[in-house]
């Protein structure tokens, strides 16, 4: 790591089961500084999985997640996501109590106070810089006009947007997004990849999984592509492209 | 000082909600409940529910416990009047933090669990708290008898200012004055807006949004970098030592604590308090508080033949009928009428009866908002 000090995320010979079921075998993963990484794959190759065992949310059975250093393996959701790891879920996860903008104020406030802070004194209207901070957010992600809506009256598709500017607020040293544009209109998709490849001039580590192929190739700097629980190929999107392993596990794949 | 700042919108609430709880003896007159006693049980059930939803209201966990932490508060300012001193300063203060402490430890284990089994943990502590009180702790609690004043008692603290020791029972006090009838209850409404103003800063705060985000999603909350115990744990204190403040007062008021304070069936009164109100508002467990104690007031004094003379106007036969099928919803059996109340509310106001008062209000608006604007306005309804 020392001689590489522009790898930012290391997933070291992960090994996962679930009773007899080999979910991951000897994932070993190197994600740059700054670079969108997709992992992509045909259902069931294990992707979830994986970014399940990245963000802390199951234990590998062998192998660790070294994150700039510090090893995310054992930690717990709120620590990993102080240091930097914020993740977007396959199903938005929002506060469908809370309007909108104070959903995005929510995360703007665990990035300034820390995972525990009893802030009382100061009336939330009287938070300006957070607050003109997630208006700004909002109207990157076009939600601006429907801040004071309650969140879980939103459709779905501004419900991951939203999840999105909750994310990005944090400005996430590494950023993990689930199938961002899964059940999105070709509109919104569209809309999505826009935003997302804005974050990239950012500078900002991407870790993407994704079905859908216009998405990955639009964004991804390097692709991993997984199947049956092992990479199977790595590279350049132009060289993942023509492999014929990978064309054989997408294709193949679904015969079986 | 933002400390002491509210918005516009809750300044107003907060100064409508003084005029309302202080003005107590006058509003109250014509429903015939504005005697002191009475008046005294409002303010301090007002307050103990307003603490209890800080709890639930906002982060969502059903506690069934906060019994416990009232009769703490009473315990303490009990045993406050009978070592140091008659006056309430030290008594309310000792009961708060003692049942802090208590909701600290009795929270730290309930908060590992959470929905049901978070409510059955408390449940369980309030019911040991209930029957140590009877049992191994009668040299504090004096079990069945109930802890109270005595001529005999040491009140070092009144001893080394140089009180006489009257012949009849010391009576609390603020600064020498004592706290019979109304004074008492304009101490207990002061310590009443006190608290509310807490609560609003609580509700305003980020602190407050950060509460009502555990309730909204846990998971989505840890995943944005909180870490969300602490946070459930602060608001379970924070409700168990206004429970304490409540404990507390009710000894002021009459000092007297007796375990039947702690019993569950006094933890699940508040959280009908604050359902019946409206939980997660500011003025609905207030308002649920004030109701459930009212009609207990009027029901449980009911008796047959009162429920005879109300009855007198039906034939003889049918009168006794009437009278025996009433009289198991008044008096002794006034949980009865309670329980359908509960059931009426919960069933078709599930937002309690501050949803009522916001349907109402919606209902008043589109009709004044569809009106063609033809009329003159009409005289405003209030």
């Amino acid at each position: 790591m020392d001689q590489r000090p522009n790898i930012v995320l290391h997933v070291d010979d992960v090994f996962k089961s679930f009773g007899g079921l080999h979910a991951l075998s000897d994932i070993d993963l190197q994600v740059e500084e700054g670079k969108t990484h997709a992992i992509i794959g045909p259902n069931g190759a294990g992707k979830s999985t994986l970014l399940n065992v990245i963000i802390g949310r199951i234990p590998p059975s062998r192998g660790a997640v070294v994150f700039d250093g510090t090893i995310l393996t054992g930690k717990k959701p709120h620590e990993i996501n102080q240091l930097g790891v914020v993740r977007v879920f396959q199903t938005p996860e929002i506060f469908p109590d809370l309007s909108v903008l104070q959903n995005v104020m929510t995360p703007a406030f665990a990035k300034r106070d820390g995972a525990f802070r009893v802030a009382l004194a100061r009336p939330l209207e009287r938070e300006t810089g957070i607050r003109d901070e997630a208006l700004h957010m909002l109207e990157d992600v076009g939600l601006v006009d429907r801040r004071e809506v309650h969140a879980g009256a939103l459709s779905r598709g501004d419900k991951r947007r939203l999840e999105l500017a909750m994310c990005l607020i944090q400005k996430p040293r590494l950023l993990l997004l689930d199938e961002p544009t899964a059940g999105m209109s070709r509109h919104d998709t569209n809309t999505t990849i826009e935003l997302l490849k804005k974050i990239k001039s950012r500078g900002m580590t991407k870790v993407i999984i994704e079905h859908d192929m216009h998405v990955v190739f639009s964004l991804a700097d390097k692709i991993s592509v997984l199947a049956g629980g092992r990479i199977i190929a790595e590279g350049l999107p132009s060289e993942v492209r023509g492999d014929p392993r990978v064309q054989e596990a997408y294709l193949g794949g679904e015969h079986a | 000082m933002d400390i002491l700042v509210l918005p516009r919108k809750d300044l107003i609430v907060f100064i409508c909600f003084a005029v309302v709880v202080l003005a107590m003896p006058i509003w109250l007159t014509p429903f015939g409940a504005a005697y002191p006693g009475l008046m005294q049980k409002f303010v301090i059930f007002a307050l103990f529910a307003v603490g209890y939803n800080i709890l639930f209201g906002l982060t969502g966990y059903l506690s069934f416990g906060h019994a416990a932490f009232l009769g703490v508060g009473s315990y303490t300012a009990v045993w406050s009047f009978k070592l140091l001193t008659m006056d309430v300063l030290p008594a309310l203060v000792l009961a708060v933090v003692l049942s802090g402490i208590f909701s600290l430890a009795i929270g730290y284990v309930s908060l590992r669990r959470s929905g049901i089994y978070f409510s059955i943990l408390t449940l369980a502590f309030a019911q040991m708290c209930y029957n140590l009180a009877y049992s191994v702790l009668t040299p504090i609690t004096n079990g069945e008898t109930s802890l109270q004043l005595s001529r005999l008692d040491a009140r070092v603290v009144d001893a080394a200012f140089g009180v006489v020791r009257g012949e009849r029972l010391p009576s609390p006090s603020l600064f020498g004055v004592e706290l019979g009838g109304h004074a008492g209850f304009y101490l207990c409404a002061v310590v009443l807006l006190v608290a509310f103003f807490v609560a609003q800063k609580v509700f305003n705060s980020p602190f407050g949004m950060m509460l009502k985000a555990i309730k909204s999603n846990q998971t989505r909350m840890s995943y944005t970098g909180f870490n969300t115990r602490p946070y459930a744990l602060a608001a379970f204190v924070i409700s168990g030592m206004y429970a304490g403040l409540a404990g507390g007062l009710l000894a002021v008021t009459d000092p007297l604590a007796g375990a039947e304070r702690m019993q569950w069936t006094a933890s699940g009164e508040v959280v009908l308090m604050t359902i019946l109100g409206g939980v997660g508002t500011l003025i609905g467990p207030v308002i649920g508080a004030w109701l459930i104690k009212y009609l207990e007031n009027i029901f449980s004094a009911f008796n047959d033949a009162m429920l005879h003379r109300t009855f007198s106007f039906l034939p003889d036969g049918l009168q006794d009928g009437v009278v025996a099928v009433a009289s198991k919803f008044v008096g002794e059996g006034w949980h009865l009428t309670l329980g359908l109340v509960f059931m009426l509310v919960v069933i078709f106001l599930p937002g309690g009866i501050m949803e009522g008062a916001r349907r109402i209000r919606m209902a008043f608006g589109q009709r004044s908002g569809s009106a063609p604007q033809t009329k003159p306005d009409p005289v405003p309804a209030e």
